[in-house]
């Protein structure tokens, strides 16, 4: 059964449809990736499935620990307790911040003590809370070899670590499924590189299910096991990266339809 | 082990100060170098630091610009007024700081559900309006003596007591600041996109960081009460509410440690300036213009004082930053 169901998701704004009639499925452990032209709807589809935006129609059903629900029109927090972690393509990470509390905060749905006592008077369990908070922060900030920059503030972290810190941020969220928004944007040939094993090694070592949007045809067509292609809001294409590499329509998506007038 | 070790240091440091301020002020007393006058400025620093610790977490902490918190203030002044002029005992005197603190936090939560769904300029002018709203009700109700106020309330602030309220309200916010709840809220402020897709119910924080600061407000308001005798409706109004926020932004939103400085620099400056009645108020402004312009994050910014054993770390850092 798919972890990640989408049926009929519509988006309009106003007059403009930004997303149209969308299906998807995912199964568990899946890497997918999300491609197509700018404007093609892509980000927004990211914010229906994690409630930034209610769907104008259609349905997204989420199966996780053996039941599934709908979850469309669900507020963020939900949905991220609900199992779905996301970054965001513009970097948004607390700036002013260190690298050690955007983690720890991003662990806060899962922490054990409550505002009265814990928090306010800083019980035993506070303590033994807190101490493994730090220690798992750190585990997961040791992915990206991060782990000796904790105390440094978001803000001063060069851009492709900041990338690196908003997937170990969202990691944190203790996710199901995992959205990754332009993952490698601005990043040179190498980081790239580095980034796509290190998504590979995510996904195996957390058992992790990953949709990911990408320009970067490289990255796309090297990890991702299917993909599917948005344009103008539409499904145009979905299968294997070399059914979409020789896909009549998606290479006029891309290219252009007058390429051979 | 770290944090156990940081927390045992942190008790320590915690409990120096404490003491130590507490010894210093009451020899100063007891050895009349601090009048009855100067008590009545330590007083008003005293409460003032418990307002704007309150303030701090609403507005530095979480990022909610509230205009409305003499509001909250008089709604903790004419309930520990009315408490005390009826029972006036010193446990009728704790009842109503509770009274007040607790009811203080009610209407923070039943203000804080409509209003905190805005942002910014439109969240100010709410919260303006209710403080506004609670100071027409104080003026029109008997029971809070109309626009006469009421009249010798029982006095039993005393340096012991205003000692105790402010370390209390100091520690419980720095507390509440230093776990998973408040790293929340101050993720809230940073980004509260970002905050609400890591799982964070920010309406639910930004009215819990709202009722917080209204609960150290209703205490604050209680001891006001109860230090000058006389209440009267007008003293809650919106200049109110801007005093205590200059405190906050003038020792720097997000820093607890800059709303205690602050609070004792503004109120020692008043006192300094009262020779000059007329031109008071105009060096006061002119003072506050200079601050804004040459240190526009306030005295400390969003740190906290460092400590001692810090002091070689932040000199370490500071040619990096200079070097940005």
């Amino acid at each position: 059964m798919a972890l990640l169901t989408v049926k009929n998701l519509t988006k309009s704004f106003g007059g403009l449809t930004a997303v149209s009639d969308v299906n998807m499925a995912i199964e568990p452990g899946e890497l997918v990736g999300l491609i197509g032209p700018n404007g093609a709807g892509k980000t927004t589809l990211f914010n229906l499935l994690t409630g930034v935006y209610e769907p104008t129609t259609g349905k997204i059903l989420l199966n996780t620990n053996g039941k599934e629900r709908e979850i469309q029109g669900q507020k963020p927090y939900r949905i991220c307790g609900e199992g779905i972690a996301r970054t965001f393509q513009n970097i948004r990470l607390f700036k002013e911040l260190t690298v050690l509390d955007n983690v720890r905060i991003a662990m806060h749905q899962n922490v054990k003590y409550q505002m009265l006592p814990g928090a306010f008077f800083h019980t035993p369990g506070y303590v033994k809370e807190e101490e493994r908070l730090k220690k798992e922060a750190e585990e997961l900030l040791d992915i990206f070899q991060l782990t000796h920059k904790k105390d440094e503030k978001a803000k001063n972290l060069p851009y492709g670590e900041q990338r690196h810190l908003e997937i170990v941020r969202a990691m944190a969220t203790k996710p199901d499924l995992l959205l990754l928004d332009e993952p490698a944007a601005g990043m040179n040939p190498k980081e790239t590189a580095a980034l796509t094993q290190t998504i590979a090694q995510l996904r195996r070592d957390f058992g992790l299910t990953i949709l990911l949007i990408e320009h970067d045809m490289s990255l796309v067509m090297k990890v991702c096991e299917r993909i599917y292609v948005l344009n103008y809001g539409q499904m145009l294409a979905q299968g294997l990266p070399e059914e979409i590499r020789n896909n009549k329509l998606v290479i006029e998506a891309y290219l252009g339809e007058d390429m051979n007038a | 082990m770290e944090i156990r070790q940081m927390r045992k240091r942190n008790t320590v440091i915690a409990l120096i100060l404490m003491i130590g301020s507490f010894a210093l002020i009451q020899a100063l007393i007891m050895g009349g170098v601090i009048r009855s006058y100067q008590q009545v400025t330590l007083a008003t620093i005293c409460i003032n630091i418990i307002l704007a610790v309150g303030l701090n977490l609403v507005t530095g902490f979480t990022g909610q610009f509230s205009l409305g918190h003499a509001g909250f203030m008089a709604i903790g002044a004419y309930a520990c007024a009315i408490i005390t002029l009826k029972n006036g005992s010193v446990a009728g005197f704790l009842l109503g700081i509770l009274a007040g603190a607790v009811l203080a936090t009610v209407f923070g939560i039943l203000i804080g559900i409509p209003t905190l769904r805005l942002k910014g300029d439109y969240l100010a002018i709410a919260t303006l309006g209710f403080a506004e709203i609670i100071r027409i009700f104080a003026q029109n109700l008997t029971i809070t003596g109309g626009a006469a106020g009421l009249n010798g309330i029982p006095k039993f602030t005393n340096w012991p007591w205003l000692w105790a309220f402010t370390c209390l309200s100091i520690l419980l916010v720095n507390a509440f600041i230093h776990s998973s709840h408040g790293r929340a809220c101050i993720a809230i402020r940073e980004d509260e996109i970002a905050a609400e897709a890591m799982g964070i119910n920010t309406t639910k924080y930004k009215v819990m960081a709202f009722a917080i600061g209204a609960f150290f407000a209703g205490i604050g308001g209680a001891l006001y009460a109860s230090t000058f005798y006389i209440l009267k409706p007008t003293t809650f109004g919106f200049m109110k509410s801007i005093d205590i926020l200059m405190i906050v932004v003038l020792g720097g939103m997000g820093s607890i440690t800059g709303s205690v400085i602050a609070a004792v620099v503004l109120a020692v400056i008043t006192t300094a300036l009262q020779s000059f009645s007329e031109l008071r108020m105009v060096l006061y402004a002119v003072m506050l213009v200079a601050i804004m312009l040459f240190r526009p994050q306030g005295l400390m910014g969003d740190r906290e004082l460092p400590l001692p054993s810090e002091w070689k770390n932040r000199r370490k850092k500071q040619p990096q930053s200079a070097a940005e």
